[in-house]
């Protein structure tokens, strides 16, 4: 045989088993004993302790095998896809998080994702309300860890510079802010519209003060936005883009990465504040040099009241993310699932400052102060509102935003925004 | 995977009719050209062995094109016709809708828009810039080597790394443009240049200049290369001018290479992703958005799968048809017989030149 034959023979050999390969590289997710787990703590603390936590639960259940994957958030959602678009149980991990909402509704209809109402019934009700944006038809599919809530994070130090001396609690305070720290030469308020969702968040807020619950909850049922207080949202976000507090060219500004993103803007103290999650602490740290963000000129104010609206003045809209057992995954892992709702586990959770609890033993070890301080806010809160993106789903959310994002940047009116949601709404019907 | 299953078999005969070619090879050589020399029954087994060197050589490339280019065609165009989210079996048969809808959707006919000001505007902005530099760095000089280097390097960077190093010079307010606009004393855009609806393509348009006009310049200076000196000398001794022969015959001769790399351009211009993904991301209110930006994010994005399908498709058969047109229309000139053509150039060119003689 010469040599060029047999690196021929070599490669169709190699082409054969790629082409072969790929579909039994999978873990061994089938096997009873085996729970594969994925997660997106891929630094520490958070990577080290979930490790110990598998290990914990190997010891108290012997026989049982946890795999830990970690991955960067990013990363876990693609590959999520690829797994479910697979099909093939193999691929699908069997403890991975769910964001709840549309996207869940669709792994549920597509029967991925396996029923815990029963097995998990004590957690559920420890949990309480929030874990409605994790429930389909009065089902639990998933049980939420960390549930935060999105407000403004703010610089004390400038707030003070400009003569604030009461954070805003209403438009027209919000307003006044704009207007004093305008005057004394600095940003008010930064936003990464490049990213849609920051900017999205604006005017899913404003529907949370417009719209009463049983309006929202209706909608995210019917997928109808006819209600009058969505259009009024609308025009209060045109208000609010009106006033021009925004930083220097928003539209073209990311939402966390690199000092000139809106979280770097605000942790290098370029702008006055920032509506945004739970996370951007944890975000501003990461950003600046000192790893320390704002450090103690970090402060938090809910989003303004508008006068008139109907909703609860103490609701409050945000997400998180709950632990999902999938369809084809062995019995212990729905044991794992509830040990991981534990108060044990909960508590390490909240001392290694991985989110917010949910588990109401455990939200006391928050060490954060500006943490500790926001889950009283959540916890007082008669219900928090799921991201509009995340709970009408991927494809009307993404509609959503755009058509937000086009009025950030003066291409649009609140009735395109509900033009366009409902547009997006009636094809999912 | 019916190829994967016939590959062992072709692999086995495969080194059987290699060494057997070989020795047919030697055993020809002196007989002169390949089936002429040799006769009868041979000349069956020499067809067999051929038929089954084509199958060898072209199977692992056929397999490959299979796999990775035509499976992927095919299984778009499945994805089309079904309105699918990205999991579960494709159940929900929706035949043209989706069609119907990414054509009557206004983002995806500007972006539409975008990809034509892409295509136009470079291959306006780059082909004279490109032939003007290519043209200064033909002559000899000192540090040409160095210039063609500077020329060249955008293009040797990842789209991704340019993209980055020019987001980082494009920021607003902050940003080394903006810094430099203010300096010269202009006020830079309020949202600045990339977040501007009204610039944010045209500013895209010429990073991809900057970044695409090394490739150009490469290609037409090997084009120029390409030119007889004997030409150049002959319209030296005719007393043309250093810009007359430039004119008269090198951008002549160079249409070839023009034409071939408008081509690359424009399918490259077509599918343009990376650099406004990074930029813009299609963004300001969709105003830099691409086809493949668009099918990104109805696909991976709004999980819409059918209708990213669907966009994909109508993208393939844009760029198709294009390509087609463009191979009809203006390369089948260069794709015919060579010498013809030249002779066609050259006779046109020394026509030029004798009827300016005699003019003289």
């Amino acid at each position: 045989m010469s040599r060029k034959t047999q690196a021929l023979a070599a490669l169709c050999a190699g082409l054969m088993i790629a082409a072969t390969g790929c579909g039994s590289s999978g873990d061994s997710g089938g096997d009873d004993n085996t729970i594969i787990w994925w997660h997106n703590s891929n630094n520490d603390p958070g990577k080290g302790y979930y490790e110990q936590v598998a290990k914990d639960f190997e010891k108290a259940n012997p026989g049982v095998d946890v795999k830990v994957q970690a991955f960067a958030h990013e990363d876990m959602l693609t590959k999520l896809d690829a797994a479910f678009q697979s099909g093939d149980p193999e691929q699908i991990p069997d403890v991975y998080m769910e964001r709840g909402g549309g996207e869940l509704a669709d792994h549920v209809e597509a029967g991925l994702t396996k029923d815990l109402s029963e097995d998990a019934s004590d957690e559920i009700d420890m949990i309480g309300g929030s874990v409605a944006g994790w429930q389909v038809d009065g089902k639990t599919y998933a049980l939420p860890f960390s549930i935060g809530v999105v407000g403004f994070w703010y610089n004390k130090d400038l707030f003070a510079k400009a003569g604030i001396t009461t954070a805003p609690t209403t438009m027209e305070d919000f307003y006044a802010a704009v207007d004093k720290l305008k005057a004394a030469g600095i940003q008010p308020v930064s936003v990464g519209a490049k990213d849609a969702w920051p900017a999205a968040h604006y005017y899913y807020w404003t529907a949370v003060r417009e719209c009463s619950e049983d309006v929202l909850t209706s909608a995210v049922k019917s997928l109808d936005f006819s209600d009058a207080c969505f259009e009024k949202a609308g025009d209060d976000l045109v208000d609010i883009v009106a006033k021009k507090p925004f930083n220097n060219g928003f539209l073209s500004t990311g939402a966390q990465e690199g000092p000139t993103s809106a979280s770097g803007l605000l942790a290098t103290g370029k702008v006055a504040m920032e509506l945004a999650g739970h996370w951007e602490p944890g975000v501003m740290q990461g950003i600046t040099e000192d790893k320390k963000g704002l450090g103690d000129k970090t402060g938090w104010f809910a989003f303004p009241q508008i006068e008139g609206g109907q909703g609860d003045p103490a609701a409050q809209m945000g997400g998180g993310d709950a632990w999902a057992v999938s369809e084809g995954a062995p019995d212990a892992s729905v044991d794992f699932v509830k040990y991981l709702l534990s108060t044990d586990v909960q508590t390490g959770f909240a001392k290694n400052g991985m989110g917010l609890p949910t588990n109401p033993d455990a939200t006391g070890a928050l060490t954060d102060p500006a943490l500790a301080d926001l889950i009283k806010v959540r916890d007082s809160a008669p219900y928090v509102q799921l991201y509009f993106d995340t709970a009408f789903g991927q494809s009307v959310g993404g509609a959503m935003n755009d058509a937000i994002v086009n009025v950030f940047a003066g291409k649009g009116s609140a009735a395109d925004i509900v033009k366009a949601t409902q547009a997006a709404a009636d094809k999912e019907k | 995977m019916t190829h994967d299953v016939t590959e062992p078999a072709a692999a086995a005969s495969g080194h059987a009719t290699s060494d057997a070619r070989r020795t047919g090879a030697v055993r020809r050589a002196p007989g002169g050209p390949a089936g002429t020399g040799s006769a009868g029954p041979n000349r069956r087994g020499d067809d067999w062995r051929k038929r089954l060197e084509i199958l060898v050589f072209v199977t692992p490339a056929l397999a490959l094109i299979a796999l990775f280019v035509a499976w992927p065609i095919v299984t778009a165009v499945r994805f089309s016709v079904y309105d699918w989210k990205g999991f579960g079996d494709l159940t929900d048969f929706v035949g043209l809708e989706n069609y119907a809808e990414v054509l009557g959707d206004e983002v995806f006919r500007s972006a539409v828009g975008h990809n034509m000001v892409i295509v136009v505007g470079s291959i306006l902005l780059q082909l004279p810039l490109g032939v003007a530099i290519a043209l200064l760095l033909n002559r000899k000089m000192r540090g040409q080597g160095l210039l063609r280097t500077i020329i060249f390097v955008p293009y040797v960077l990842a789209e991704v790394i340019a993209a980055v190093v020019w987001l980082q010079l494009l920021q607003p307010q902050y940003g080394f443009i903006d810094a430099v606009t203010a300096q010269i004393g202009l006020t830079p855009p309020e949202q600045g240049w990339l977040g501007t609806p009204e610039y944010a393509l045209w500013i895209v348009l010429l990073v991809l200049t900057w970044k695409y006009l090394g490739l150009a310049v490469l290609l037409f200076l090997a084009g120029m290369q390409g030119v007889s000196e004997e030409l150049h000398e002959a319209a030296q001794l005719d007393g043309a001018s250093w810009w007359q022969t430039q004119w008269r015959i090198t951008i002549p001769l160079l249409g070839p290479t023009m034409r071939t790399w408008a081509f690359l351009s424009m399918i490259g211009s077509i599918q343009c992703f990376d650099m406004i993904w990074v930029l813009t991301q299609g963004g300001p209110a969709d105003a830099t958005a691409t086809m493949a930006t668009y099918l990104i994010d109805e696909g991976t994005k709004r999980h819409n799968y059918g209708i990213a399908g669907a966009a994909s498709v109508i993208l393939f058969v844009i760029a198709f048809a294009m390509a087609l047109a463009y191979q009809v229309l203006i390369l089948r000139r260069d794709t015919q017989d060579d010498t013809q053509r030249y002779t066609r150039a050259e006779s046109a060119l020394f026509g030029a030149l004798s009827r300016k003689r005699k003019a003289a």
